[in-house]
């Protein structure tokens, strides 16, 4: 009796109905990295021009070809996620930044306390505390 | 400081341009908010002096569970109110407690007065003045954008703005926080104004590791899940705080031209429903507030021939749809939503100078001012005259728009009218004309707000009440209120947050705390705030209360004006007593 597991992909689909609350970036922060600092979330929620213009989410796409951020990392430290994205393996980088250089979409952020890069894992934590349905968990 | 055993105050002198922190253990036991807020007031104002004077205080603090759990979103305000002359207090949601949180302040305490005008930029490691001379005379919307623009942080920052009224020290402008959001009753705006202060960003960047994650998640989760998932908040996100103008109006309390009348015939016109049908266009909210309860409101403006419109959006609250709706017998929602805009851009307080002009209006019809004074003649309805006496409120335009910026009751004095200018001890009317809860809760409310004790809320329970129990209820929540914006949880959340919630979220992040102390704190801040006021002069003896109040039918009838005193003596009596012990 085996089970498929589908690995899933966070996707920022409904941004318009965004009330910026922040609850994902809160969320994401205090259960990835154990802060109250939004600053440590994997996901950020912007506004383009300002609080009356559009909300954006920058986050991981999941790329499931070649992952940019994986290809820059010089120590093997980003490994490839079943179905999309990567994960980080800390012991393993040394905090050169070059991924988050990489990203076209800018969604690898830097934790400069830590001296290492915040990467989502695509855990759906944000899309639980989101109350308007704009962030989605996706089949890969 | 949450984990910490001190309150972090960051002290800001504007005229030396030095800063200074201080780390101060006795203020712990204030917990935070309003606690501390009114433990600095008491220490740094200067009762002798005016209060626009360089040397009052203007005072910021966040609450002791400030952004960390959902709907704790608000910063207070204190000051010494240029409208009342008394305490003055406000609170502003939007992202300043968030960022005040993450730039690792609980308070910041601004007092003299900058040589040029400028604007402060809060960060972790620094407080820098910068130059705001090109956006002196500038509105509030303008500076916003500005600002955003040069500073960085998108997203972690909020940025406090005035406008022109505050630059003009109107006594009762506002501060705009984060576009939508404002403190706006009793004259923040002016405080800074006077300061040369045109807006204050903060940012703030601090690693805060949780100390026990565990049990800080669940009561997080619990909270969220309570706050969305049931219906305790429902009311504030859907139609939004405006569907109090059908229920209001039906009940006979929807203050009405000047309170001439309870109901308003065009009522079914500008319900929160019909705002919602016709110009509701987004949501918004505070950050760490998933129950989102700002409502953006949109109107088509012409500004030329040839079909060429602009789209305007503007936030819109029940409070704003009563004193520049029904109050000004203004019978649509793109009216509303017009006067809105310029109360916005002007930095007025939309409740304080929508009840000035009701006043204005009235005085007008009465004789008591001509066109000379109003420079445009006033008349309830006239919706293009009210926004040009709008401007000329926020940039004083001459003698009769600068004693109205000083409120109604003072322009009263003036030109005769006390009894239809309607205040409560000086501050402007709220929109709920439903009993003596409001009108005696508001009088003896240390803030004179509708907000202070919930007296509306009292008078629209099922519950009859005595005299003697209704003052007691205002007192036991006039105090309650003093623990919940302590911590500094949105009123709206007051219901989610009955003290188990409280208490179990303190414990969660390690404030031990216990029912008997919460109730000590609420005291002693009670307390506080009553110094204060005493220290600056004001007694409830001497408050003079305008006629209509006694005229106007309300929820429940015409109010007594002996009972509506007596009450007010009861309270005096209620608190002296407990001062003396």
């Amino acid at each position: 009796m085996g089970s498929v597991i589908i690995a899933r992909i966070l996707k920022a689909k409904e941004m318009s109905r965004c009330i910026g609350c922040f609850s994902c970036m809160l969320s994401c922060a205090a259960v990835n990295q154990r802060n109250h600092s939004l600053a440590k979330s994997a996901i950020k929620i912007k506004t383009a021009g300002g609080l009356s213009g559009k909300m954006v989410a920058v986050v991981c796409a999941g790329c499931t070809g070649v992952r940019p951020c994986a290809e820059a990392c010089p120590s093997g430290a980003l490994i490839e996620r079943t179905g999309g994205g990567v994960l980080l393996s800390v012991d393993k980088c040394t905090g050169c930044q070059k991924c988050a250089a990489a990203c076209a979409l800018g969604a690898v952020f830097f934790d400069s306390d830590a001296g290492k890069p915040i990467i989502c894992k695509h855990c759906g934590v944000c899309a639980r505390f989101c109350p308007h349905e704009c962030l989605e968990m996706e089949d890969s | 400081m949450l984990y910490e055993n001190t309150i972090k105050v960051l002290f800001v002198d504007l005229s030396s341009r030095k800063i200074r922190i201080e780390k101060r253990g006795d203020l712990k036991d204030f917990l935070g908010g309003v606690g501390v807020a009114s433990k600095l007031l008491e220490e740094n104002m200067k009762p002798e002096l005016d209060p626009l004077d360089e040397q009052q205080p203007a005072i910021f603090a966040i609450g002791a569970l400030s952004s960390i759990y959902p709907v704790i979103t608000k910063t207070v305000a204190m000051f010494i109110s240029p409208l009342t002359g008394e305490l003055g207090e406000s609170y502003a949601g939007g992202r300043l407690a968030l960022t005040l949180f993450m730039a690792g302040y609980d308070a910041v305490v601004l007092t003299g007065k900058s040589h040029n005008p400028c604007y402060l930029s809060i960060t972790r490691q620094s407080v820098e003045f910068m130059d705001a001379r090109p956006l002196w005379g500038m509105n509030s919307d303008e500076v916003g954008r500005v600002i955003r623009e040069k500073e960085a942080g998108s997203g972690k920052r909020s940025i406090l703005r005035i406008g022109p009224a505050g630059e003009n020290r109107v006594a009762y402008a506002s501060v705009c926080v984060d576009t939508y959001r404002h403190f706006g009753r009793l004259g923040l705006g002016a405080v800074l104004g006077s300061k040369n202060v045109k807006a204050i960003t903060v940012i703030g960047d601090r690693d805060i590791p949780i100390a026990n994650f565990k049990e800080y998640f669940k009561v997080y989760r619990s909270i969220y899940d309570k706050v969305t998932d049931t219906e305790i908040m429902m009311k504030y996100h859907d139609v939004g705080t405006p569907i109090n103008v059908a229920s209001l109006n039906a009940m006979g309390a929807l203050p009405t031209k000047n309170l001439s009348q309870g109901r308003f015939e065009h009522a079914d016109a500008i319900t929160g429903e019909a705002f919602a049908a016709n110009n509701l266009v987004r949501k918004l909210a505070c950050t760490g507030c998933p129950v989102g309860c700002i409502h953006i409101g949109q109107f088509r403006r012409e500004f030329g021939k040839g079909y060429e419109y602009e789209a305007v959006s503007v936030g819109y609250d029940y409070e704003l749809l009563f004193s520049l709706g029904s109050y000004l017998g203004i019978k649509t929602p793109d009216e509303i939503l017009k006067l809105i805009e310029a109360v916005e851009k002007t930095g007025l307080d939309a409740m304080s100078c929508g009840v000035a002009l009701g006043w204005a209006t009235e005085a007008y019809q009465k004789g008591l001012v001509s066109d000379s004074e109003t420079m445009v003649p006033l008349d309830f309805g006239l919706t293009e005259n009210y926004i040009s006496a709008i401007w000329h409120i926020a940039g004083a335009a001459n003698d009769f728009y600068s004693a109205l910026g000083r409120g109604c009751y003072h322009a009263a004095t003036v030109y005769g009218g006390r009894d239809f200018a309607m205040t409560f001890a000086k501050n402007e009317i709220s929109g709920y004309h439903t009993g003596y809860g409001i009108v005696v809760g508001s009088v003896v409310g240390a803030r004179h707000s509708h907000l202070c004790n919930g007296g509306y809320a009292i008078d629209q329970a099922q519950k009859q009440m005595s005299d003697h129990e209704m003052v007691d209820a205002l007192l036991q929540e006039e105090k309650e209120r003093c623990m919940l914006n302590s911590l500094i949880i949105c009123l709206f959340a007051r219901k989610a947050y009955d003290r188990a919630t409280v208490i179990g979220a303190c414990r969660a992040v390690g404030l031990e705390i216990e029912d008997s102390d919460l109730t000590q704190i609420a005291e002693k801040i009670f307390h506080t705030k009553m110094r204060i006021r005493e220290k600056l002069g004001f007694t409830l003896e001497n408050v003079q209360l305008p006629k209509r109040f006694f005229v106007t039918p309300g929820l429940n009838g015409v109010l007594d004006e002996t009972i509506t005193k007596k009450m007010i003596g009861m309270y005096a009596a209620r608190v002296a007593a407990e001062m003396e012990t």
